[in-house]
């Protein structure tokens, strides 16, 4: 590649091979985006993390470029969000062509006071580059590259692994056990489970090129242009003048015929102009699968990302779930190795976010169906919609060329405590909901994520806070106070919501409290100050209820 | 809750019906089936209800068997 060359990790001899194995609370099987990702957010929690990975690099390849609005608040969390952003491509506007014409455009977030954008486009090489050096901040933290897992033993207050280095084998055992080995994922291979659904029967071409070029940073997705006919082309914008174009082959395609240059330069000319100049990067033909596992908690196993759930790429819900599910397990095995949650409180992983995953899987089956009908009515309805979607609003809600990715709201988590009978409140910040982020001004970082410290936070508005709120920061689960606008005498954290936006955004009065999870969803909220119930919420929230 | 009219609900069924075949005057078969798509698509859409688009769903296959369970 001519915008990037791979870092070699160094691999170090096991200490173990010379001495005792100590168990160590938790480890991390793969360091991709998800593993490094959880192995940060446990670090920061000052759990001591070991992340084995059998390579001793980055994504070879660009692979997953889209992150989204949540992803990078959760990256803003584990202290990378701002490199991220920097490095990668801004991009809010997409355009939808068929045949030779633009049917429709939207733009995804419209209106400003959010600190993130819709999405960053960033190589995936690039992101994990910023993860690793994250973790290796931490002293918690220990990555240990060409350690591969070859044995995994489950017993019953601990997992036994056998790890094979370039200079033999070890034995190393854990607490809790964190599978993020991709979609393939050896960890369940040898523990015997499996991820069932649905292969789709298509390939595409995905191809990195280098160009200078004047293209807008855009996602531009054609259903059948002139330059590839009958099938569907996408092109997305990366760091280092680095594009990503990806065109639909059909099943019948030869994968190794269509990796040649002589196969994908033709392509591209058709696509980009005879003269265009650009070089390829990086080119590969896949396919795809829906699919997910039944649990994702094996006793003390835990599977996150690919792992436990495989997607269509259509909507950027790969990558974008899997650091939802690190950033939903950190806290919760936190909890569980401190003493302060029982272990039931891990089921409660499966119970957010295999809804999360079917909800991910629905979605990108659906614009599967839309990109690769699987029939020739399927495919006339498919037209018809892009047909009308030039002239007829209402047809372009139908067009899907991905259902871009969202956070999933856990409207039926077992954690959340239903609300008050009698109080109602507007907008979206519903038990479940991950907190939407405003500007504030105060001490400290102007934006409201930012004073939300990795453990619970009662969000209160009004003028004054009751002086019995102060005490539940004392309490054995406690709960930092943060108040919007009111008494600058109060010793609680003090924001001021200036442009109204916090206020609109959780409908907040005088009195409204919101209290916020260590991963910022929601997970109760009140009307009025009452102390004893925000510890009950946080009881039931921790499953110590 | 609305539900699916299926009592007569066009003052000119007649003309309704001549108008509908006039509609494929001239096209291929992928042509009319190309067409009749965007008037389900229409239709549906100004009907809304997705109650009456299910139930008319419903009744469009009635006699074919629910998918999935062909008689």
């Amino acid at each position: 590649m001519k915008t990037y060359a791979n870092p070699v990790y160094a691999w170090k001899r096991a200490p173990e091979r010379d001495g005792p194995a100590h168990r160590r609370p938790v480890i991390v099987v793969g360091a991709g985006p998800v593993g490094l990702a959880a192995a940060i957010d446990l670090a920061q929690r000052g759990i001591p993390v070991v992340v084995l990975d059998e390579d001793d690099t980055v994504s070879v390849g660009s692979r997953a470029i889209c992150y989204a609005k949540r992803a990078l608040e959760i990256l803003d969390r584990l202290g990378c969000g701002e490199r991220v952003v920097q490095k990668g491509v801004e991009w809010k506007v997409g355009r939808v062509f068929f045949g030779h014409e633009q049917v429709y455009a939207f733009d995804l977030l419209p209106g400003s006071g959010h600190r993130r954008p819709a999405f960053v486009n960033l190589q995936q090489y690039h992101l994990e580059e910023c993860l690793v050096d994250r973790l290796a901040e931490l002293p918690a933290a220990e990555v240990r590259w060409r350690h591969k897992v070859v044995g995994v033993m489950p017993r019953d207050n601990h997992v036994l692994l056998r790890v094979a280095t370039p200079d033999g084998d070890y034995e190393l055992s854990c607490e809790w056990l964190i599978a993020c080995d991709g979609a393939r994922s050896p960890v369940r291979r040898m523990l015997g489970l499996e991820a069932e659904g649905q292969m789709f029967h298509d390939r595409f071409l995905i191809a990195d090129i280098h160009m200078k070029s004047d293209f807008p940073a855009e996602r531009w997705f054609w259903f059948d242009p002139p330059f590839h006919p009958g099938q569907s082309a996408l092109l997305h914008r990366q760091a280092d003048d680095v594009w990503r174009i990806d065109f639909q082959l059909g099943w019948d395609a030869d994968p190794d015929l269509e990796r040649t240059p002589e196969r994908i330069l033709p392509r591209l000319h058709a696509m980009l102009g005879a003269d265009a100049e650009f070089d390829i990067e990086w080119a590969s033909v896949y396919t795809f699968q829906c699919r997910r596992m039944q649990r994702f908690r094996h006793g003390r196993v835990l599977f996150a990302g690919d792992a436990a759930h495989v997607v269509s790429p259509f909507g950027a819900r790969g990558a974008n779930s899997g650091f939802q599910d690190a950033d939903n397990l950190a806290w919760k095995l936190e909890l569980v190795l401190a003493g302060r949650a029982p272990e039931r409180l891990l089921d409660t992983y499966d119970a957010e976010r295999i809804p999360a995953a079917d909800e991910n899987i629905l979605h990108s089956t659906r614009a599967t169906d839309f990109i690769t009908p699987k029939s020739a009515v399927s495919r006339t309805f498919r037209d018809a919609v892009l047909s009308l979607a030039k002239d007829h609003t209402f047809a372009r809600r139908l067009v899907n060329s991905g259902r871009l990715s969202l956070p999933h709201v856990y409207r039926l988590s077992p954690l959340n405590t239903p609300d008050r009978e009698g109080e109602t409140f507007a907008g979206t910040m519903v038990p479940g909901a991950p907190a939407v982020d405003a500007p504030v001004e105060g001490t400290g970082a102007p934006w409201l994520l930012d004073h939300l410290h990795g453990g619970f936070t009662l969000l209160v508005f009004g003028d004054t806070v009751p002086p019995a709120a102060a005490a539940l920061a004392e309490d054995p689960s406690p709960c930092r106070v943060v108040q919007v606008d009111g008494n600058p005498a109060n010793p609680n954290s003090l924001l001021r919501d200036r442009q109204g936006l916090l206020h609109e955004r959780y409908d907040g009065r005088p009195g409204t409290c919101y209290l916020l999870r260590p991963d910022q969803h929601v997970c109760a909220r009140w009307r009025s100050f009452d102390a004893g119930q925000v510890r009950a919420a946080i009881r039931r929230a921790t499953c110590n209820d | 809750m609305a539900t699916l009219n299926t009592e007569s609900n066009m003052t000119a069924p007649d003309d309704f019906y001549e108008g509908l075949i006039a509609l494929h005057r001239d096209l291929t078969e992928s042509e009319s089936a190309l067409v009749n798509a965007k008037l389900i698509l229409l239709l549906a859409n100004h009907i809304g209800d997705p109650e009456v688009i299910a139930a008319a769903m419903d009744a469009a296959r009635e006699d074919l068997g629910a998918p999935g369970v062909r008689p």
